[in-house]
């Protein structure tokens, strides 16, 4: 669909698309603009605030939990004030802690990271950056927010179950999510967990066929796929990977609901449960399952991680005042990271009596996917050689992605090692690698993107000075918070007890659990800071006064100071150029749309 | 009351950070927005390299409180346990280099290019030379790190040594049930059907199997003999367990209809242990190390490994779990007064398994 055709679907066909003001010539009510919205940027607002709480919450429920972990011994009257029978006596309860650990994962990997992530910035981002007036189908965009709008009601709904929410940890391996006398939350709760689920696998559907259809067919003239800024790169992997994966996924669930409900044998063979009997399902493999879900549940990390990394890029870039080192390197690299995240699921599996060859492949290709993950950290550190850096807040937290993508990538070379796996598998070494590299480094990507694309969102600055304490406050916290993980994962510490009190062999570490604990509540009261940030400065922050405040060479920064909807009151601007010519020929930045010169140097 | 006092606080903390972050809004105003960026700009670059210099000292430090928690110092209570110990090691110098060299560049690059009116950006877009260093270099460490890593993952994965002995495994919610083939070497069958915990047969084992008779069947605590291979067959009753062995650095999931193996060799007897740890309450725990259910925390048992002898004499102790099932078959409960005919063969074929273990 052309990006003309888009428009007239919203538009008074009597004034055409050369209308200097059209966007004036609206008639938008409450409902069209800020509820049933098909702009994409205020569906990506809608993406972003809906994530934002999420966060929040995701992110109480693990304060909650580190509180039972850092605390065992004291009692909060408070929390059972807050949670009811969950937690008699001021003290959460088992079930309700393997409910808050399984919901935080749950909300913080799918709700916050992908579709607070990518769904924010893939929809306010493309368009912008590829000189689009909207989405291919901007309906289709709409319902993709609708339904992960009435998968996070059905999640938030299921934590009010009389027998609690689901709570077998996120990644919900049968037998245990499928068999209600197993635990409690694997009853009504998780059939909640998983009708929420569906529905976010249509969400996701939706809006990756969307972005990859709006970044292949209606690109401005001129930006070719080579001329496209890094971000989008990343968008377009980030949305295969989510189109080609989330589908398996589904059909891993639509199996689990036969299981659970319809009295089939796909995952359960030979069970015997104490107070119910045995079961009469034979022949069943719980090993499938695992199959169907890490062959979503890998590319996932990269789901999450890709739109961070292309948005790091651009970032590092514009901030250095300088080219992204090695652009087309960048792009070879997303795409090996694309392809080898189909071919790396099994190690998450190397501990379920996967067959010892098929091991060693995946190990083979698990160390494979480093290769392009140093390339694109040892481009990072060139692009900020020599160059001229600004620390805004968003330059501030892609530094810290970068740090952290290192930190966090480097143990994945252990995990990824079948022989030491068999050691670190499921211990707390394996928290503190997935919480630095997919966790909190994609936060940072988010944070980063926040911070930079803020004042395209709303017109005004964030407070730089907040901005400044929440970067340092975030990172030296995530480090204190997960560093000293790895010492308790070494020590053999299992992930996901309750309570360490009577294991001899990993008791010793009560004192650091506390501590974690209390870094880990300041690190969140500093996010409520920044939301307080956010949300003032939507209304009061300081006003942006020009179109291009950084010296930006993308597309996005060609739209008025508040674009409406169809971004560009006139034509579409046309392309001559890369999206990185900073620094080039004496000249500070040259903007995507300035011809190339008769004079101008080749590169 | 505390706890509204500590809000109030909170709350406080909030207002005051964020009065003091609108004000320096306006002080930048008057200043000149370009100056008071630029002095932020002095600021943060800063704190960059501090970030870097006070980042590595805690490393450092955290490394001298935590190391001697870890089970690191005292290396793996398996011999095959330390192949990965010095795979750990192996993979610990190659990735620290890394570390220290990437995040030393990142963090003094970002102070040493901070922006300055005198510094003329260097275009530098793309390098082939570069590139295809850093992508070798990488490539080939890595092959080595997955030479050494496969080669021990064969070794771990592939079959025990001949003289292995054989502990059956089978995890349920919330502990661990052992079963020793006993005299004659084999498992006897069982079925899941057949589980009754309240006859005492808590594996579904089949009656009608001889090679089950002898089969000894323990709870919570597995015996295990130093110097000699022992092969896990590990299955679940319910849903999928995980026998962890943190000490002996093994690990295997434990998957219901689905029999896994996992086989070491004990370094060390559990006596041993405490005197190499110093810690006279050590023992070797199996934890599960999969989210099984809300009890999952404490899925606990206990390891003794002794030598061949002690072994052998606690063996002699146990009943085999045909006997605790079938008390009528027990020549020990069998009195001559018994008339019927069939509890006398029984209790002959008892008497015939019972006799050799008693020799031992």
């Amino acid at each position: 669909m052309s990006n003309e055709a888009v428009l007239h679907t919203h538009h008074d066909t009597a004034h055409g698309v050369h209308d200097d003001h059209h966007e004036h010539h609206h008639h938008e009510t409450f409902i069209s603009k800020y509820v049933f919205s098909m702009d994409h940027k205020m569906i990506a607002k809608q993406f972003l605030i809906t994530g934002m709480v999420w966060a929040v919450l995701g992110g109480l429920m693990s304060v909650l939990f580190r509180l039972e972990l850092g605390y065992p011994e004291s009692n909060f009257p408070w929390l059972n004030t807050l949670l009811g029978k969950w937690a008699e006596n001021g003290h959460i309860k088992p079930e309700a802690y393997y409910a808050l650990v399984t919901t935080h994962g749950t909300v913080l990997v799918f709700f916050v990271l992908t579709a607070g992530l990518s769904g924010t910035f893939a929809n306010f981002l493309i368009p912008l950056q590829v000189g689009a007036r909207d989405m291919a189908s901007p309906f289709m965009n709409m319902l993709s927010y609708w339904f992960f709008f009435a998968a996070s009601v059905i999640m938030l709904s299921s934590l009010f179950v009389s027998t609690g929410p689901f709570s077998g940890g996120w990644t919900a391996y049968p037998p245990l999510s499928a068999l209600a006398a197993a635990s409690p939350g694997s009853g009504t709760g998780m059939d909640l967990w998983l009708i929420s689920m569906a529905l976010f696998v249509v969400s996701s559907l939706l809006g990756g066929l969307n972005y990859i259809a709006t970044i292949l067919n209606m690109r401005t003239k001129g930006m070719s796929m080579t001329r496209m800024p890094l971000t989008i790169w990343a968008l377009f992997f980030t949305a295969v990977l989510g189109v080609l994966s989330f589908p398996v996924l589904f059909s891993g669930f639509i199996l689990l609901i036969f299981d659970r409900n319809f009295g089939t044998s796909f995952y359960l063979s030979d069970i015997f449960i104490a107070g119910v009997g045995a079961l009469p399902n034979e022949g069943g493999s719980a090993i499938l399952y695992q199959h169907l879900f890490w062959f979503l549940g890998h590319p996932e990390v990269y789901i999450i991680l890709l739109p961070a990394m292309g948005m790091v890029s651009e970032i590092l870039a514009v901030n250095s005042r300088k080219p992204i080192f090695g652009y087309l390197a960048m792009v070879g690299s997303l795409f090996a990271i694309t392809v080898l995240a189909f071919l790396v699921w099994a190690h998450h599996m190397f501990v379920t009596g996967l067959n010892p060859f098929l091991g060693s492949i995946f190990v083979l290709l698990t160390l494979l996917i480093a290769v392009p993950s140093a390339i694109k950290v040892f481009n990072w550190l060139t692009t900020l050689w020599r160059g001229n850096i600004r620390f805004t807040p968003g330059m501030l937290f892609a530094i810290g992605f970068v740090s952290l993508f290192i930190s966090g990538g480097l143990t994945g070379i252990w995990l990824g090692n079948s022989a030491l796996d068999i050691h670190l598998h499921d211990t707390y070494f394996v928290i503190a690698h997935f919480h630095i590299v997919m966790g909190v480094a994609s936060m940072f990507g988010m944070f980063a993107g926040i911070y930079h694309w803020f004042p395209k969102m709303y017109g005004r600055y964030l407070n730089n000075t907040l901005g400044y304490i929440h970067f340092w406050v975030t990172i030296v916290g995530a480090y204190l918070i997960f560093w000293p993980m790895h010492y308790e994962g070494l020590a053999g510490m299992p992930r996901r007890y309750y309570d360490y009190g009577t294991w001899e062999s990993f008791k010793q570490f009560l004192e650091l659990n506390r501590f974690i604990s209390t870094v880990a509540m300041i690190v969140f009261a500093t996010q409520i800071l920044f939301l307080f940030n956010f949300f003032y400065s939507i209304f009061k922050g300081r006003k942006v006064t020009s179109l291009n405040p950084y010296g930006s060479n993308t597309l996005e920064w060609t739209t008025p100071l508040r674009p409406g909807h169809g971004n560009w009151p006139g034509e579409i601007p046309e392309v001559h150029r890369w999206a990185y010519d900073y620094g080039k020929d004496g000249k500070e930045f040259i903007p995507q749309t300035t011809p190339v010169g008769a004079d101008e140097s080749h590169h | 009351m505390t706890m509204f006092l500590t809000i109030a606080v909170i709350v406080l903390i909030f207002v005051v950070i964020f009065q003091i972050a609108k004000a320096s809004e306006y002080v930048s105003v008057l200043k000149g927005e370009e100056i008071a960026r630029k002095q932020n700009n002095k600021i943060n670059a800063f704190l960059m390299v501090a970030f870097l210099v006070l980042g590595m000292i805690g490393v450092w430090y955290c490394n001298k409180v935590l190391y001697h928690k870890t089970l690191l110092p005292h290396g793996s209570a398996s011999v095959e346990g330390e192949r990965v110990d010095s795979m750990l090691w192996v993979t610990l110098a190659v990735t620290g280099i890394v570390f220290i060299l990437t995040q030393a560049v990142l963090f003094w690059f970002s102070y040493k290019y901070q922006e300055s009116d005198k510094r003329k950006v260097y275009f530098f877009p793309h390098n082939n030379k570069l590139e295809i260093i850093w992508t070798v270099i990488p490539a080939i460490v890595l092959t080595v790190l997955v030479i050494i890593g496969l080669r021990n993952w064969f070794l771990f994965t592939g079959e025990p040594p001949a003289n292995s002995m054989v502990v059956e495994v089978t995890g349920k919610q919330f502990n661990w049930i052992f079963r020793y083939p006993g005299k004659d070497g084999v498992l006897g069958k069982k079925y899941y059907k057949n589980i009754d915990d309240a006859n005492n047969n808590a594996l579904g084992q089949l009656w009608d199997d001889k090679l089950g008779h002898d089969d000894v069947v323990s709870q919570g605590t597995v015996y295990l003999v130093k110097g000699k291979p022992v092969k896990l067959i590990i299955g679940s009753r319910d849903v999928i367990h995980d026998v962890g062995l943190p000490h002996f650095r093994m690990k295997m999931d434990a998957v219901p209809g689905i029999p896994t193996t996992l086989w070491f060799t004990p370094k060390y007897t559990t006596k041993e242990m405490k005197e190499i740890t110093g810690n006279p309450n050590f023992v070797y725990e199996l934890s599960c190390d999969q989210m099984c259910g809300n009890s999952h925390y404490s899925m606990r048992a206990v390891i003794e490994v002794v030598d061949q002898e002690e072994f052998d004499v606690w063996m002699v102790k146990q009943k085999p779990q045909y006997l605790v099932a079938n008390p009528d078959k027990d020549p020990a409960n069998a009195t001559p007064a018994t008339p019927a005919d069939s509890t006398k063969t029984a209790a002959k074929m008892a008497a015939a398994e019972t006799k050799p273990v008693a020799k031992l």
